[in-house]
């Protein structure tokens, strides 16, 4: 309904009937031990998702889930129309840390953040399609953490696995887990996007099922806690 | 501005009339003047019920730090390094050093709780103090069959409640950050193990965070003091506040 009737007013005028918005979205990592990869931010229509709960990841997804590579997601948020702030921790966004960003949503109503939680096979955390509210204020919320259900949860770090289909962890940015696991599962029965059940790990820093650290790794949720401020 | 307009009346001569102005307050020695009777108006108190619910299975609560302030203090910040005061009751439970170390200027009222709070109990602390425009709450206490864990909910703005309103919330599990989770029966208080309680050393990631639950050797940790019943998610408190006055 909307749509058709700015399709009928002349390309010249679009800018006096588009709404800006201005919303800033601070995140913060609440984790103990886990890094968020580079983080998308996305304000799209609300009938679009990047992912949803219970359907299958698209590829975009995954490549998001198993290597932090958010090129997919952020050309598919593009062609929806989306106004996107990508990768604003320029990096990692450590353990208990925060990083804020600013953005003109202008009529776009729907925001989705995701971002890869390390060390993990595929978990990420993720908020999808939340209702941007139209009054301005400050809203809280807090995201948990999924499971993308495209690889199985081995907990073994593996170089280069990053890649959709390689199996593994493809890193472990803080540094204190072990090696020379021998994989804690080799499937993954649940191949819809679901939330994460938590990593397991071991503490046997050369052996045992994990190379996580059970100590260290483990996580409750909610995983991210996010501010948006809406001017 | 009021100080400004003040050292200006003096300049202008007005010592006399000022003294007059403060009815007696600099002089009023003479014998048969009339005692100035200040009519200072009773003041109005604000009164506060907290109930703390202990939802874990079986992680007794340390006595209850629990403090109607400021909208300027926080006891903790998510990233942040925990103060003394914070270390000493998450590795102890002992809450005295945290409410000692409080700014005074901010506190309208602290209170230590009475005792542990054992597993499924509550215990209910009431505070009193002045009437404020903007009071904010905070409640926090150790889980004891942890190195580190506490609880507790912050900076909740109570100032909209009504005379027999309340509020309730959830209260999540965060780790200060002070201690490694090594779970080892001479690092946890609690009776699970009967260890130490506060150390000075700092050998953990020295920020706090929200707290990743606790290993247990039933899940394979041989050295953990815990078993499988000192395992939680969260939330671990329920807490309900209750204006009262």
């Amino acid at each position: 309904m909307k749509l058709k009737h700015l399709a009928a007013i002349p390309l010249a005028m679009m800018a006096s009937y588009s709404s800006a918005q201005n919303i800033s979205v601070e995140i913060t990592n609440l984790t103990h031990s886990l890094f968020f990869t580079p983080i998308l931010v996305s304000a799209h229509s609300p009938d679009m998702h990047l992912f949803e709960a219970g359907t299958t990841a698209s590829p975009e997804l995954q490549a998001m889930a198993e290597g932090g590579d958010i090129a997919g997601l952020l050309g598919l948020a593009d062609g929806m129309g989306a106004v996107s702030a990508e990768n604003p921790a320029g990096g990692l966004l450590g353990p208990a840390a925060t990083v804020m960003t600013e953005m003109d949503t202008g009529a776009q109503t729907a925001l989705t953040i995701t971002a890869m939680l390390l060390p993990t096979n595929d978990g990420f955390v993720g908020l999808d399609a939340w209702t941007i509210p139209e009054e301005a204020g400050t809203y809280t919320l807090f995201l948990n953490g999924y499971d993308a259900g495209t690889e199985a949860n081995d907990e073994r770090v593996v170089d280069g696995s990053g890649m959709p289909g390689v199996a593994g962890i493809p890193a472990n940015p803080g540094g204190n887990g072990g090696t020379d696991g021998t994989g804690v599962t080799l499937t993954e029965t649940n191949t819809q996007i679901h939330i994460h059940r938590g990593a397991l790990g071991d503490t046997d820093a050369t052996g045992g099922a994990s190379d996580l650290d059970s100590r260290v790794h483990r996580w409750l949720n909610p995983v991210a806690k996010v501010v948006v401020t809406v001017q | 501005m009021k100080i400004k307009s003040f050292i200006k009346y003096l300049s202008l001569g007005g010592v006399f009339s000022l003294l007059v102005a403060c009815g007696g307050g600099g002089g009023g020695s003479s014998a048969d003047s009339p005692v100035a009777t200040p009519m200072t108006p009773a003041p109005v108190m604000m009164s506060y019920t907290v109930n703390v619910n202990n939802l874990t299975h079986n992680q007794p609560l340390s006595p209850l730090a629990v403090v109607m302030h400021s909208e300027q203090l926080q006891v903790w910040e998510i990233g942040m390094s925990a103060s003394v005061g914070l270390e000493t009751l998450a590795e102890s439970g002992d809450p005295a050093s945290l409410l000692a170390e409080l700014p005074e200027a901010d506190v309208y009222s602290s209170q230590p709780g009475s005792g542990i709070i054992a597993p499924g109990m509550s215990e209910e602390i009431s505070l009193t103090f002045e009437e404020q425009a903007a009071v904010r709450f905070t409640v926090l206490t150790m889980m004891v069959n942890t190195n580190d864990a506490f609880a507790g909910v912050q900076q909740v703005d109570v100032s909209g409640l009504g005379v027999g309103e309340s509020m309730t919330m959830n209260a999540p599990t965060y780790d200060a950050g002070t201690e490694s989770n090594s779970e080892t029966i001479d690092s946890i208080p609690g009776p699970a193990a009967g260890g130490e309680g506060f150390n000075a050393t700092r050998d953990d990631v020295d920020y706090i965070s929200r707290h990743p639950g606790v290993v247990t050797q039933a899940d394979g940790y041989v050295a953990s003091a815990l078993d499988e019943s000192h395992r939680f998610n969260d939330p671990g408190l329920r807490v309900t506040v209750t204006r009262t006055e």
